[in-house]
């Protein structure tokens, strides 16, 4: 791993690890992580992950670009991968049923399943939170079973409910808040998924693993989920 | 306490600061108002702290009546603001007497107005900040994210200690707007027809213009550099589509994103940008980081030594 660095705005710049999305990135970018808030300290004005990128954002009042280049350079010094340095791992209960999850049988009969073989693919896999984006707490996760992968709605959906599970290519994630979207859905979870009031404010990070629990209508229900059908709230 | 009371708003008046930081990777926008640089005059003039909250008001339809005597600034836009009919000139303070309604219309030159309080108007920090965005239901009066609307009360609890704007200091938004763009991100990957049309041709401002982003029509741009997977994107960023029409990425956009980009806006260009109106012609004008960055800390400087 030979980590380049780019210009990307007055106060940015761009920390590239990695050129293809692996689960075996994540070690690296959580160890890069925590080194960069060691050096920039309280100079750190935001750190954005992605899947294979760190963009620094800078206070261009104390440091230079120069000076900055040189704090990343010092941060990244014989980096190693931190195996311990893992997230918390979720479990997402998801109450899996056309009503809420309108591509549950298109996901079937594209990957020649059943939809109970769906949502055991879908649920047996330990995913990881590549990064956060597109909406406050809307985390992408990874990686899907190739059977289920499957590419983006061609118009997306204007309105898509709140806690709706859904898969595009190999990567899925659930809707914090109402919102458009194209995403394949397959179900529904009634976890908050942010909350202004928590701690951190997203129930999940960057580096933090996910498993999906299936549950039936009763249990969604008491979880506080809410099943009204997409179509009803379109 | 003082208290303005909104007798007509629109979608596009919004309480702003300057933006919301330490919660990108979260997925939160910036938010933050878009013309930075009037803002910053704006509690300048009335001795407020840098963040406090103003009023954004792009285009016009923003009415307010004084519940008691109080001082308030105006900078940014000519949106032809008149107190009881009195037109009163932008970039300066002025004293609004109980019972008078100030009111601004619609633009006369440039596109967003920015009204100040002493002390900043009151409204709860939300993640940091007093930012609307609407699409993230975070900020605003109610913390909510909701717009400014009619009915709504303005309150604040500062002291004037109003001081004039130097004359020289003020924006002209008659001036032609070249933007300068800082070179990075997958620039190289562009073709070297695409770079000179990038810098050499005259772009339109398309109507499909908001808090997110401005959309720039012309020659078409070609990336020939291969699919990208998302990275984070910076205040300004120039991104382009594969419509080949550049994109340039404000305050409400998405944290990140895979266009490939040309770099971005210095932070001038964009208090510049911000001004400007659908049908406005732009140049682009290459800038590289280092001389954005000295430009930008002599702007800070000069507010934060006066």
């Amino acid at each position: 791993m030979t980590p380049r660095l780019e210009v990307v705005a007055v106060d940015c710049l761009m920390v590239r690890l990695f050129d293809e999305i692996a689960e075996s990135n994540m070690p690296w970018m959580l160890a890069a992580s925590a080194r960069l808030k060691a050096v920039f300290a309280e100079h750190l004005i935001d750190l954005v992950p992605s899947y294979t990128t760190l963009m620094v954002h800078y206070d261009m009042l104390a440091l230079t670009p120069a000076q900055a280049r040189d704090l990343i350079g010092e941060a990244l010094r014989n980096l190693s991968p931190d195996a311990r340095s893992v997230g918390q791992c979720h479990v997402l209960p998801v109450w899996y049923d056309p009503s809420v999850g309108p591509e549950l049988d298109l996901l079937a009969s594209r990957g020649g399943l059943t939809v109970e073989q769906v949502i055991r693919c879908h649920s047996e896999r330990e995913y990881q939170v590549f990064a956060l984006g597109f909406a406050p707490g809307f985390a992408f996760m990874g990686l899907v079973d190739e059977v289920l992968a499957a590419p983006r709605l061609d118009t997306p959906r204007k309105r898509v409910a709140a806690g709706s599970v859904g898969i595009a290519e190999r990567q899925t994630a659930a809707y914090p808040v109402v919102s458009p979207g194209g995403w394949n859905l397959i179900g529904r979870t009634p976890a908050k998924l942010f909350d202004r009031e928590r701690d951190g404010y997203s129930l999940m990070q960057p580096g933090d693993t996910v498993r999906f629990a299936a549950v039936d209508h009763a249990e969604f229900i008491a979880l506080g989920g809410d099943d009204t059908p997409l179509e009803a709230q379109a | 306490m003082s208290r303005l009371l909104i007798e007509a708003s629109t979608p596009l008046c919004l309480l702003q600061d300057t933006g919301r930081f330490g919660v990108r990777h979260l997925g939160v926008t910036q938010g933050g108002a878009a013309d930075w640089l009037s803002m910053a005059w704006a509690n300048w003039m009335l001795g407020n702290a840098p963040d406090a909250a103003v009023v954004e008001i792009t285009l016009g339809g923003f009415t307010v009546v004084a519940e008691e005597d109080c001082v308030l600034a105006l900078t940014g836009a000519d949106l032809g603001a008149r107190v009881d009919g009195q037109p009163v000139a932008s970039w300066r303070f002025f004293s609004l007497r109980k019972g008078q309604t100030l009111a601004l219309t619609q633009p006369v030159l440039g596109a967003r107005a920015y009204l100040a309080a002493p002390g900043g108007f009151n409204a709860p920090a939300v993640l940091g900040s007093r930012s609307t965005v609407v699409r993230e239901e975070l900020g605003g009066l109610d913390g909510r994210g909701r717009a400014l609307s009619r009915g709504a009360h303005l309150s604040y609890s500062g002291l004037a200690t109003p001081r004039p704007i130097p004359r020289a200091l003020i924006p002209d938004f008659q001036q032609d707007s070249s933007l300068d763009l800082i070179l990075g991100a997958q620039n190289g990957a562009f073709s070297g027809q695409s770079l000179y049309d990038a810098f050499n041709i005259a772009w339109t401002l398309d109507s499909r213009a908001d808090r997110m982003g401005i959309r720039l029509l012309g020659t078409a741009l070609e990336y020939q550099g291969p699919s990208m997977i998302s990275e984070g994107i910076p205040l300004g960023a120039v991104q382009v589509p594969p419509d080949g029409q550049p994109i340039v990425l404000l305050n409400d956009r998405q944290t990140i994103g895979g266009y490939p980009r040309l770099g971005a806006l210095t932070p001038l260009a964009l208090a510049r940008l911000a001004q400007c109106l659908p049908g406005a012609q732009v140049r682009l004008r290459p800038v590289v980081q280092e001389v954005a960055h000295r430009q930008q800390v002599e702007c800070l400087r000069s507010f934060l030594d006066r």
